[in-house]
């Protein structure tokens, strides 16, 4: 048993999660698969919303596997680094808004 | 950083072809974590696999060049020496004269550092071959006056010119080819351009090579065609015609990188992941012949390197005889996957 929470490898192994309950695993990569497909949104802006994201959830697969993503189609780092400060803005400003949660309680309690 | 020296000069065991192919055959394929590329060709059908119809003649008229580009698969550079002779050039000429095949490629290292290239380039063009391409690094084109007419002299002979430009940002071009690579590739796409290449006015032709800057495979080719033509017509006003995506296959230097850096396991299970066997069937090697610079018949410029040379009768451009060559098994390894993997790749870019 690894000595550690995350193991690289681990990602390889990942459609191995189908081998426990193959119905939901393989509906989950077919619905996984689809949504990273050109749309209305093009692939490669949604490999950088996947970027953004995986860094928002602390996701160290994400990240690993929305880089090398990122690499093959040719998005440069200076766009993959635009694309995390995007995540972090937004995780940041949903915990600065509740600033104005705190203010209100303040203003409520006080005389 | 580019490297300075090829790793033959630096001695390094990789330079040998014995050792590259020990260690695409142990590890991860010995202990059975990943299908060896014969046993995974056995599955799709496709083994043993065979030649089709001859389409290119690809000529490596030596391992000299300009550069020391960090994922070279030939391991080229200024101190290699190996260069084709004037005898070798002219037995392959009588090939030329009489093969079926339509494209004739001439590569290397740097082909136009061969003293007898010229010469050569003009006598081939008399054989009336259909597609007669030139894969040129662009730099050495600037990197002396004797060289700075090349583009006058690819227009006067239709050459296809296919040029490597690993990407339309110079840091990542000069990271892979060397410092100050990108700014004298731009300059010499220029010149080809004010020449007439990819002009429409004119038929002559002007390829990009993309292949990817680490340890990662390349994505949709037309995507990137794109993306190049966007940035490149935009930020340098340069055209071109099509651009060809090609994997890094592991071997040589390219390998010693993925070694280096850790990647090799992670890699060799990218390409097999991808392992596509639509492209098998239109992989390079049923299609070409490559020649070294000694005269030596291979299956493609991978197995040159690893001097593989064809399982026949005849392996040498003197005995050159098509028909035999026709009936020949192909040698694979494990770098074969390189060519397999997802849209595949050959020197003509992306094959399924």
């Amino acid at each position: 048993m690894s000595k550690t929470y995350y193991n690289p490898d681990d990602l390889r192994k990942f459609g191995e999660i189908t081998e426990w309950s193959e119905e939901l695993g393989n509906k989950f990569f077919d619905y996984y698969g689809k949504v990273f497909e050109e749309g209305a949104l093009s692939a490669r802006e949604k490999s950088l919303i996947a970027l953004a994201v995986s860094h928002v959830v602390k996701c160290p697969y994400c990240i690993d596997a929305y880089t090398k993503d990122g690499l093959q189609r040719g998005i440069t780092k200076e766009e993959m680094m635009e694309a995390v400060h995007a995540g972090a803005a937004i995780e940041s400003g949903a915990t600065l808004v509740h600033g104005v949660q705190m203010m209100n309680k303040y203003d409520k309690l006080s005389m | 950083m580019a490297l300075l020296k090829s790793l033959s000069a630096r001695k390094n065991d990789l330079s040998k072809p014995e050792n590259q192919l020990a260690f695409l055959s142990n590890g991860i394929f010995k202990e059975g974590e990943l299908p060896f590329f014969k046993d995974k060709i056995a599955k799709t059908g496709n083994y043993p696999l065979k030649p089709e119809k001859l389409e290119i003649l690809q000529l490596n008229l030596g391992y000299m060049c300009n550069q020391v580009c960090s994922h070279c698969h030939v391991d080229a550079g200024p101190d290699r020496k190996e260069i084709m002779t004037k005898e070798t050039m002219q037995q392959c000429l009588e090939v030329i004269k009489t093969t079926k095949a339509h494209t004739l490629d001439l590569t290397g290292g740097a082909p136009e550092m061969n003293p007898n290239f010229r010469w050569f380039v003009e006598e081939a063009s008399k054989a009336g071959i259909k597609d007669f391409i030139v894969r040129s690094n662009l730099t050495i084109i600037l990197a002396n006056k004797k060289y700075h007419d090349l583009p006058e002299f690819f227009k006067k002979y239709n050459v296809h010119v296919v040029s490597s430009l690993p990407f339309y940002k110079k840091e990542k071009t000069d990271k892979q080819r060397g410092t100050g690579v990108f700014d004298k590739s731009i300059k010499a796409l220029q010149m080809l351009n004010a020449v007439g290449y990819a002009q429409p006015e004119t038929e002559l032709k002007l390829d990009l090579v993309y292949n990817p800057s680490g340890a990662f495979l390349p994505t949709n080719q037309q995507a990137l065609e794109q993306d190049f033509k966007t940035a490149l017509k935009e930020d340098f006003n340069i055209d071109f015609d099509n651009l060809f995506a090609i994997t890094n296959l592991p071997i040589s230097r390219f390998l010693e990188f993925l070694i280096a850096s850790e990647n090799y396991e992670d890699y060799m299970y990218a390409l097999v992941e991808a392992y596509n066997p639509a492209a098998v069937e239109s992989v390079m090697c049923t299609n070409t012949i490559s020649v070294s610079w000694d005269g030596w018949l291979y299956d493609c410029d991978f197995n040159q390197m690893l001097e593989l040379k064809v399982d026949s009768k005849v392996q040498h451009i003197s005995d050159y005889n098509e028909d035999l060559l026709n009936n020949r098994e192909i040698r694979i390894s494990q770098h074969c996957y390189g060519c397999t993997a997802g849209a595949g790749s050959s020197c003509q870019g992306t094959v399924a």
